[in-house]
């Protein structure tokens, strides 16, 4: 995983509650491997008509959010499938920093074990700062994960809270899978002790 | 010395898992199952990416049930003539092969979808934490479980580890007072529920259901309820444990053997939460205030009783909440106001991981039997055993005489990638977990309703009041 520390980047607005991983990645493109590029597929439906014209009440389709790193979403981001295409398909399009009052759970893991950092913000204050970004003359966010700020191109700055193992993997790009190795007699041992408490659970020969 | 006090079963099941902790407050939480789809080469591909080792392969299943086709298999993945989709099915069987994991692969007549065949196999029991490829992992809390979806990165964790670093969810308590009222499903309760509190009601939360209209349902109804936890947001729902739990899972395929049979029942006696026990929040539903529910919207908590009309955006003070209904309203082509009785339907579906089992299927031809289908209308059962048991008492030829038709077990047009799929612009009812939009077919439009309901709608050619046929009987 790549680590994060801070970005700049140009910031983009998407008003809509409940924005489900159907609409980030439309399950028909699941099947297709990542090496074709899932950059296309961002948002697909929302982004094109049944013709596959850009929509122009679409606000990702404005030029001026072209090269987008952050989102400023509403609530309950990312619900519904636990598909991490829809995670890939962010990443592939530039995106390494969502906004939002709240994620759907599964999503937010999903970004975590890929390095996209999800920040959580009230309400009022996400709704603000989509405010301002979308009619600042530069749409532009700072962020710094170590300091834990938001800072806006007019050098207005707003502090947030990452979880602190979420800001720990992300500054240090660490594989998750190797820190939980290192656990493994811990593992061991429960795993031993669990199976002779429950011995229905052993895995039955095959 | 800590005090005793009262746990919730969540509580309990939590505890026994915890294989370490760290001081940052997240614990490594031990995974007794591991539920595997179509959709886990991400996971494999990992797995072979960074060269690890399949911890348990006796604790993982693997499932062919999103992609099969649900029409002709006498040849095999040769009937699938989409080659990407073709090899989303061989990916699982190589996969699963490759790691010597147990499969339910297309030609085995225990194949189908993985949150019916997990219960139905015995694979599911209570006090297991059960981490699925798959949002709705939350309906094997049914049985007593603490089961989740995760993504493919948390899969590939888990193959490896056996365990997920957790911070313990808040718990919600859902307490359902009286019993469902005739002619009302437990599809019904659920859809009331999510309506209720919100497609993000119960973010962070696992929900517990509880009270005499949870005790009252069967197993399988209690799956239904568990199967939507995730559209409230919650990412798992359970119900404490009883007597039809267990008498569910006696003799299952992977069901405690004899001699561990009343050793794993003391165990599951002790699981459901204790009297007195402390949730985060807790909410009181009255299940003798519930009606058929249809939903109006692309959101799973856009609905209303059947016999109730669209809603009027401009009556809804909060201005984002009348944006979201308004363009729901046009995407399903509703008007405010209009009678949800008065809207015609395309199409019908009767199936999912929601409503697929038996006891679906005999509610659904109840309403069929002596009827005709006004729209094309499909039955796809959850498993092959189900689909099997179905023919034994002759269901299916109450569905194929009403000019239904009758296909063979996977998650079809609920989620729409098997080929299965709606039209642009048709309206189905349908008995799945999901209207948003695109969901089943781009441009389509669903309204999720209970197999009663969607029968009923088949029937008539529009959405009805299920009671309303069964009155003329």
């Amino acid at each position: 995983m790549e680590p994060f520390q801070t970005l700049t980047a140009v910031a983009a607005p998407l008003g809509q509650s409940n924005i489900n991983t159907d609409q980030i990645f439309p399950a028909r493109m699941i099947k297709k491997p990542r090496t074709v590029g899932y950059a296309q597929f961002t948002f697909h439906d929302l982004r094109r008509d049944d013709r596959g014209e850009l929509r122009s009440d679409f606000s990702l389709n404005q030029t001026r959010y072209d090269k987008a790193g952050v989102l400023i979403a509403g609530i309950n981001f990312g619900c519904g499938s636990s598909r991490e295409g829809a995670v890939y398909t962010l990443l592939d399009s530039g995106f390494r920093v969502l906004i939002a009052p709240s994620f759907g759970d599964i999503f937010a893991a999903n970004c975590l074990k890929n390095g996209l950092l999800t920040i959580v913000l009230p309400e009022a204050k996400v709704a603000d700062l989509r405010e301002a970004i979308s009619t600042a003359p530069d749409p532009r966010l700072t962020i710094d994960l170590e300091a834990e700020t938001i800072t806006r191109a007019s050098g207005e700055t707003l502090a947030f809270l990452p979880e602190p193992f979420q800001k720990h993997c992300l500054l240090n790009g660490l594989n998750e899978i190797d820190l939980s190795l290192a656990f493994h007699k811990e593992i061991g041992a429960f795993e031993a002790a669990h199976r002779a408490r429950l011995p229905w659970l052993a895995p039955r020969q095959r | 010395m800590v005090q005793q006090s009262a746990k919730t079963i969540f509580d309990k099941i939590w505890d026994s898992h915890v294989v370490t902790r760290r001081d940052d407050g997240e614990s490594l939480i031990y995974i007794d199952r591991l539920l595997l789809q179509e959709n886990s080469f991400h996971a494999f591909d990992k797995i072979r990416r960074e060269n690890r080792r399949v911890r348990n392969p006796g604790q993982a299943f693997a499932f062919a049930d999103h992609y099969v086709p649900t029409t002709d298999r006498t040849r095999g993945l040769d009937a699938i003539k989409d080659p990407e989709i073709r090899n989303m099915v061989e990916l699982i069987e190589s996969d699963s092969r490759a790691h010597d994991i147990a499969l339910f692969g297309l030609g085995d007549v225990r194949q189908g979808i993985l949150h019916v065949v997990g219960p139905e196999q015995g694979i599911t029991q209570p006090g297991l934490v059960i981490a699925g490829a798959d949002s709705h992992t939350s309906t094997h809390g049914a049985l007593g479980a603490y089961a989740f979806g995760i993504g493919s990165s948390e899969v590939a964790h888990v193959l490896a580890v056996q365990g997920l670093w957790r911070v313990r969810p808040k718990t919600m308590l859902i307490d359902v007072i009286d019993t469902l009222p005739p002619g009302t499903t437990a599809k019904d309760l659920i859809l009331a529920i999510i309506g209720s509190i919100g497609a993000g009601g119960a973010v962070g939360h696992v929900i517990e259901y509880a009270g005499p209209g949870i005790r009252g349902l069967s197993v399988e109804e209690r799956m239904t309820v568990c199967n939507m936890s995730i559209e409230a947001g919650a990412r798992a729902g359970l119900v404490s444990p009883d007597d039809k739990v267990f008498d569910y899972i006696k003799g299952r395929p992977y069901a405690p053997r004899e001699d561990d049979w009343d050793k794993a029942l003391a165990y599951w006696r002790a699981l459901p939460s204790d009297p007195g026990a402390a949730y985060d929040r807790r909410v009181e539903i009255t299940a003798a205030e519930v009606a058929p529910m249809v939903t109006w919207g692309t959101s799973p908590d856009q609905s209303a009783p059947v016999t109730g009309r669209v809603p009027d955006p401009t009556e809804e003070c909060d201005p984002e909440n009348r944006r979201r209904m308004e363009r729901s309203l046009a995407y399903m082509d509703l008007r405010p106001r209009q009678e949800l009785r008065s809207v015609t339907i395309n199409r019908a579906f009767i199936g999912s991981c929601t409503n697929s089992r038996i006891e679906d299927l005999r509610a659904a031809a109840a309403v069929v039997q002596g009827r005709q289908a006004r729209v094309p209308a499909m039955v796809v059962p959850g498993s092959g055993l189900i689909k099997l048991q179905a023919e034994e008492e002759g269901l299916h030829e109450i569905f194929l005489a009403a000019g239904f038709e009758w296909r063979e077990p996977g998650c079809s047009m609920c989620v729409a990638i098997n080929g299965d799929s709606l039209k642009p612009g048709e309206r189905c009812a349908s008995t799945s977990n999901r209207n948003f939009e695109g969901r089943q077919g781009r441009g389509g439009r669903t309204h999720l309703m209970s197999p009663a309901m969607a029968a009923a709608a088949a029937v008539s050619g529009h959405l009805c009041d299920v009671r309303d046929l069964l009155a003329e009987e």
